[in-house]
């Protein structure tokens, strides 16, 4: 139905005419789709019928080079798949690789690992939230969270050399041991962050225009959001209380204490108050870490080669900021993997955008596709 | 030469293993397959699937089901509806090409209620199609379109069965074991007008080809 020119406001709920369906291209060189994510819309004035998503203009064959290279070698590529999250996908990658061989890590490492995919977890949801924000139209809380971003990747830094691309586990344990007064910067970062995430909620949490902007957006049943194998802030957004590190506790998950906060509406909003309660939930696992730092070796006996039994499989997820990140690996008797598939949170999550995006608004569009925190790198590997 | 005795190399005696020293000083012991037919979830689903199931193998405490090719949308509709797997955690394929039929489809199902993960795996030829589980779970359609991609594994009844890293027209299937690490050049999508359909030369190290001249225009 073609509505009258000159009348562009006048549908009942006062937003946008009816026209004609048309197609319209978004990205891959948008600034809001955090990369390089194409989708096709099909729009109707100014709501989306339907979306596809194009994907693949990152594709590197990651799971190719991950057969030619040793078991030790391999953890950089992981740190490649999700570069805002380096930490967890080499913790994902080496926890299967020990599964695979039968490797014990000893408890200082598994300390120092929980510590730093907490950290990791914390600068990921921070820069989750500036470019969230950012693409919402809100441009304050970008400065404010990348001022203590830079603060975790110094410690990342100190502690591995890179900021990024961490390359900070080995199969077995850890490359080094924490740096002299590693403890106390961290522990004074910790303490200083509740504080600094209180100063970002001030300005979104009750801000008018950002909840008009994010509640009731892009609702996700708790049933399709199973189904479609959603996981991580977004699962539990939608009220989903699963924790990977809660229901299939790795490292030393049992051992501290935290909660795993849900959302009820399964909106845009209530993945917003997870990510930033999950942030607090961090830092009060890297505290008790810090409390109950054992003393110890941080590696494992272990061969100088690693080679996994022939037809030997395993399938190893963790809790990554995204979602569940998870290692399939088959070994052939080599010392290099026969094969080795990521299941990447970000490329099983994007799966359901199109669901989500079904009748919003073209601008919510910018803030669905924030909200599931998708990294590029990830999805196409 | 002299004639003294050659002194005996001494004999590394090998010291027995402190049953007190923590685990992770210990060589790491491997895990193995086991037999998982006693299992009662292996015992229900052959009480209910019958010859569907080939097999049912453990190894390191996952559970590994072989499913037979056209019964694996069936399985997997059961394990859904009556055993709760309501999750489809990966689907991923796997080549080798030594053996027949040559490619695996690899699921890992989760159950909520317990925190059960177990593992279903399906053999397949590149002529025979496995059927789609897009129809249990929507959390499959990507990633069978992505085996079908990589290894060029079809999925019957899939409701959209493309290419999804690469490009329509892509000459091969990556991660296929014969496929070179070099990656080849696919001529035919890229310059149509010099080589014909599926054709595409291998740009691979040491093959020592070389890009032919486009056709002259005479002047």
């Amino acid at each position: 139905m073609t509505q009258p020119l000159g009348l562009p406001y006048d549908d009942h709920d006062g937003l946008f005419a009816e026209s004609e369906e048309m197609e319209l291209n978004f990205g891959p060189q948008h600034p809001a789709t955090h990369g390089v994510l194409r989708l096709k819309l099909k729009v109707n004035g100014e709501r989306i019928v339907d979306s596809y998503p194009i994907i693949g203009y990152l594709h590197r064959g990651t799971e190719k080079l991950f057969e030619l290279h040793p078991f030790f070698q391999n953890v950089p590529h992981t740190d490649r798949m999700d570069y805002v999250a380096a930490a967890t996908n080499n913790q994902a990658y080496v926890g299967a690789v020990e599964k695979l061989v039968g490797l014990v890590v000893p408890p200082r490492a598994r300390y120092i690992r929980m510590m730093l995919a907490e950290l990791q977890r914390i600068s990921s949801h921070l820069l989750w939230l500036a470019t969230h924000a950012i693409d919402i139209g809100a441009m304050t809380p970008f400065f404010y969270t990348f001022r203590e971003r830079e603060i975790l990747l110094d410690l990342f830094e100190e502690y591995c050399g890179a900021r990024l691309t961490l390359n900070c586990m080995r199969p077995g344990g850890l490359p080094h041991d924490l740096p002299v007064g590693w403890t106390e910067r961290c522990a004074k970062l910790m303490a200083d962050l509740p504080g600094k995430l209180d100063e970002y909620e001030e300005l979104l949490t009750n801000n008018r225009i950002w909840k008009k902007r994010t509640v009731g957006i892009g609702v996700l049943p708790p049933e399709i959001a199973i189904d479609y194998g959603v996981t991580g802030p977004m699962l539990r957004g939608s009220g989903v209380r699963w924790d990977l590190r809660k229901a299939l506790p790795y490292d030393g998950y049992d051992e501290v204490e935290f909660e795993v906060p849900t959302g009820q509406n399964g909106d845009t909003y209530d993945r917003y108050v997870v990510r930033m309660i999950e942030m607090r939930q961090s830092v009060r696992i890297v505290n008790q870490c810090l409390e109950k730092l054992p003393d110890g070796p941080i590696m494992a006996k272990r061969p100088r080669v690693l080679k996994a039994a022939k037809d030997a499989e395993i399938y190893h997820g963790i809790e990554g900021p995204k979602g569940e990140i998870g290692f399939y690996i088959v070994g052939d008797g080599t010392p290099n993997p026969y094969r080795c598939h990521v299941r990447p949170p970000s490329f099983i999550n994007l799966q359901s955008l199109p669901e989500l995006c079904k009748g919003a608004l073209i601008a919510d569009l910018v803030a669905l596709i924030g909200t599931t925190d998708i990294v590029l790198g990830e999805v196409d590997r | 030469m002299s004639d003294e005795p050659v002194p005996e190399k001494p004999v590394k005696k090998h010291e027995p293993e402190d049953p007190n020293k923590p685990v992770w000083e210990k060589d790491p012991v491997a895990p193995g397959w086991q037999d998982g037919a006693e299992d009662p979830l292996a015992v229900a689903l052959k009480e209910e699937l019958g010859d569907a199931i080939e097999s049912a193998r453990s190894f390191a405490g996952d559970l590994t089901f072989l499913v037979r090719r056209d019964a694996i949308a069936r399985v997997c509709a059961v394990l859904k509806e009556k055993h709760a797997f309501t999750y489809l955690v990966d689907l991923c394929g796997a080549d080798y090409p030594k053996r027949e039929p040559r490619f695996d489809v690899v699921y890992q199902l989760h159950r909520f209620s317990d925190q059960r993960r177990i593992r279903l795996r399906v053999m397949t030829g590149e002529a025979t199609p496995v059927p789609t589980v897009c129809g249990v779970w929507r959390a499959a359609n990507w990633p069978e379109r992505e085996i079908w991609d990589m290894f060029g594994v079809r999925f019957e009844g899939h409701p959209d069965m493309t290419r999804i890293l690469l490009w329509e027209g892509f000459n091969g299937f990556p991660l296929r074991k014969d496929f070179p690490v070099e990656g080849i050049d696919t001529g035919s999508a890229i310059y149509p007008e010099y080589y014909g359909e599926g054709a595409g030369p291998v740009a691979g190290s040491g093959t020592g080809w070389k890009p032919p001249k486009p056709p002259q225009e005479p002047s």
